[in-house]
């Protein structure tokens, strides 16, 4: 089927028809309809590559009860996403090329998105030895991100061999930033809210000090690294600090951090228990300033759904983590396109086109331009709804943002011109043997 | 009041309501036979997740003399044991016929969650949640120093707080309950709260309490304290580098003999507070645990009296 998307503005500007043929973009202009095409009426929607996550966790293989590859692709697309990094801390871990292609190959019998499996940076994320990452690169999921996402990788030296080793293949290390023994047994954000809760605090200095280490080592190296969900505000002094060194670093933050402060904490809900912990609101004003100055490069969910026993809990048996990818375009135009800081083409950038090239993701992340594979998304930002965990796609119902009513809604999704979502809603996904 | 698991929820009404009942309670358990028969036919649960002897006992004891029915739970050797958790525990209690749950738990906001979700909407009290709060032991603290200072000056303690008294609490700050229960507490009933204790062992953060710090122990007894409460320190903290040894500890921040016999000297009237169980020689010495300033005993006597107040007030309706 081919489709024509009428009036759309594209990147939120200039307003265009576009054609959609054979998987690509056909045509852009005033195109007049015709039998052969279904027409998708896009006035006052604004049309923007497909959304590309850096960070998912989609539970499977291990936690199928917690999510699919499958339902959290649906998620996805649901989102506006076209493509999703999976992380790697999957049960097996995913750290040899059978599991990777195993994610791969799950992603793409789904069919809803992109699914591009994260390779583990060591065997079984346990930070000794390096995990088969030539294997993982030349298998048939090609992985160009590794991460022991969930774990630092502390050792220093260990974690100079892996910057050094993933250039052969082109690859990225995706660093989660946690000095290890100043978070022994952390709980939140360490502060005044900390003091007070008498919870064992979450130094902001353990994230800063590894990132300080890291930019240093891969400029030492020559290499890539990639920075998972950057939380505070001296993590962005330190990164752009580094930027402005020459040093060849991307940086990511989630939707949660730039809206919520460890103050949702007082409540002991452990539904705002998330690594890393939800920080002060100096930190999500400068969390901001950091992605409107492109210190911050990308957008990434770090989607982690639970079964609903892992968080009806008290707070010290809850598991970590919040669902992301059905609320993330929402969380970013409500804290960057609403405030002024970003333009819809500045959300492009941070949500589809830089996440594509960190990632190496083929076909995604692309100009929305004639020739182009025609992944896209279509939203209403005049749109206004109510946050339903029990609605979504995913199985988590572990959303901060419960109750809350959100800008923007995600009208349709397409992925490689086949419309995954169509009038908000999940249509059908694209066949494996397209 | 719903609930008792911080002293932060307490309006200086409230506090001085419960403190009162406690002296008409304490009166009681002066007499022959001191059971009252106010709680007869309720069934109060002590829920405890974490070793607590003294607690539990006081608890059990206030509950006895309001004639309640009470169950021990005590984690070890329990469903607890085997995985099951807390929602499952409180909600097989709750089908059980208890009325309000006591409870202990070393996770902080353990007691607050409990009362906030909708597991099992009875009465909570906090008897202890990780390093957060110990409502009733701030309580029976105020309650001793309330009776002590209107002992001293021939006054009824009855519808006072404790506006103007100077109060000291030394020690583990960072990991005690009883430090943060007493400071909301102590600032709600008027009187003034200096926390001395090793920069390791105060919470980043602490700087925006209602309260002055100090690392000088010696300094803060020469301004003149009415009650020095001196916190319990666990000797593992030194193999965490929080001090590097008790000999330490105790030359600087400990109540030791040379440091009585400079409150005696003074002449101040400053009385020695302790929620126990004490390390005698670490933070307080025998001397000064067995001086006739040392209110050690009488804490625990009271603390019966405040919790029955306690569960008296959530269990026999709007009191107030």
């Amino acid at each position: 089927m081919n489709y024509l998307i009428q009036q759309a503005a594209i990147l939120g500007d200039e307003v265009q028809d576009v054609l959609i043929v054979d998987g690509k973009i056909a045509q852009i202009g005033t195109i007049e309809a015709t039998d052969d095409v279904q027409v998708i009426d896009a006035k006052n929607l604004v049309l923007l590559p497909g959304l590309v996550d850096t960070h998912t966790h989609l539970r499977e293989p291990g936690r199928e009860d917690a999510e699919t590859v499958e339902t959290g692709s649906q998620a996805a697309a649901l989102g506006g996403y076209t493509a999703v990094h999976a992380m790697a801390n999957s049960t097996p871990v995913a750290d040899t090329a059978g599991v990777v292609e195993q994610v791969y190959e799950l992603g793409r019998q789904a069919g809803w998105v992109d699914v591009r499996p994260v390779g583990a940076v060591t065997v079984g994320l346990a930070g000794k030895q390096l995990s088969e990452i030539g294997a993982m690169a030349d298998s048939r999921a090609a992985v160009k991100m590794f991460s022991d996402d969930g774990i630092c990788v502390w050792d220093p030296l260990l974690m100079r061999r892996a910057l050094e080793y993933v250039k052969a293949f082109d690859g990225v290390i995706a660093q989660h930033a946690q000095e290890p023994r100043l978070t022994e047994g952390a709980q939140m954000n360490e502060g005044e809210v900390s003091s007070i809760l008498g919870m064992p605090g979450w130094p902001a200095v353990a994230e800063e000090s590894i990132i300080a280490r890291d930019v240093l080592l891969a400029e030492h190296v020559g290499a890539r690294l990639h920075v998972c969900h950057v939380s505070t505000s001296g993590s962005v002094e330190i990164i752009r600090w580094a930027k402005a060194r020459g040093i060849n670093v991307t940086a990511e933050v989630t939707p949660h951090h730039l809206l919520l402060t460890d103050e949702l904490v007082r409540t002991y809900d452990p539904v705002y228990k998330v690594n890393p912990p939800l920080r002060r609101e100096a930190d999500v004003q400068a969390l901001r300033a950091g992605v409107a100055d492109g210190t911050i490069d990308v957008i990434g969910t770090d989607h982690a759904p639970h079964p609903s026993e892992s968080k009806d809990c008290e707070w010290g048996a809850a598991a970590m983590g919040m669902t992301g990818l059905e609320t993330a375009l929402s969380i970013v135009q409500h804290t960057l396109v609403e405030t002024g800081l970003l333009s819809w083409a500045d959300v492009a950038r941070i949500t589809s086109t830089v996440p594509a090239q960190i990632g190496r993701v083929a076909d995604q992340g692309r100009e929305i331009a004639v020739g182009q594979p025609a992944n896209l998304t279509l939203v209403d930002p005049a749109a206004r709804w109510k946050v339903d965990p029990s609605a979504m796609a995913t199985k988590g119902r572990n959303s901060p943002f419960a109750g809350m009513e959100l800008p923007g809604q995600v009208r349709a999704t397409f992925f490689h011109g086949h419309p995954t979502v169509l009038e908000g809603k999940l249509a059908t996904p694209r066949s494996a043997n397209a | 009041m719903k609930h008792l698991l911080s002293t932060a929820d307490l309006t200086r009404e409230e506090a001085i309501a419960i403190l009162d009942i406690a002296e008409e309670m304490r009166e009681s358990g002066t007499r022959a036979i001191k059971k009252l028969p106010a709680l007869r036919g309720r069934t109060v649960v002590n829920l405890f997740f974490e070793d607590s002897t003294r607690t539990r006992i006081s608890f059990e004891a206030a509950a006895k003399r309001l004639s309640a029915d009470v169950i021990n739970f005590s984690a070890k050797g329990s469903s607890v044991s085997k995985g099951e958790s807390l929602k499952d525990t409180a909600q097989t209690l709750l089908a059980i016929g208890a009325d309000a749950v006591v409870i202990r738990h070393p996770d902080s906001g353990a007691p607050a969650r409990l009362a906030a979700t909708d597991w099992i909407g009875l009465p909570i009290v906090n008897a202890g949640d990780g390093t957060h709060e110990h409502p009733t032991q701030a309580l029976l603290d105020a309650f001793t120093l309330r009776r002590q200072v209107a002992l001293r000056n021939g006054t009824n303690p009855l519808g006072q707080g404790l506006d103007g008294l100077k109060v000291a609490i030394v020690g583990d700050i960072l990991h005690s309950r009883v430090a943060r229960s007493n400071l909301w507490l102590l600032k709600t009933l008027g009187a003034e709260v200096t926390m001395v204790a090793p920069p390791t062992l105060l919470p980043v953060g602490a700087h925006s309490w209602p309260c002055t710090i100090s690392y000088d122990l010696d300094a803060v007894i020469a301004s003149g304290i009415d009650a020095l409460m001196m916190l319990r320190v666990q000797g593992e903290r030194m193999n965490a580098a929080y001090f590097p040894n008790p000999r330490e500890y105790s030359r600087y921040w400990g109540l030791d003999d040379a440091r009585l016999a400079t409150l005696d000297a003074s002449g101040a009237q400053t009385l020695i507070m302790h929620p126990g169980p004490m390390n005698r020689g670490l933070e307080i010495s025998s001397a000064a645990a067995d001086s006739p300033r040392s209110t050690v005993l009488d804490q625990v006597t009271n603390g019966v009296a405040v919790r029955m107040a306690s569960l008296y007030m959530l269990l026999s309706g709007d009191l107030i």
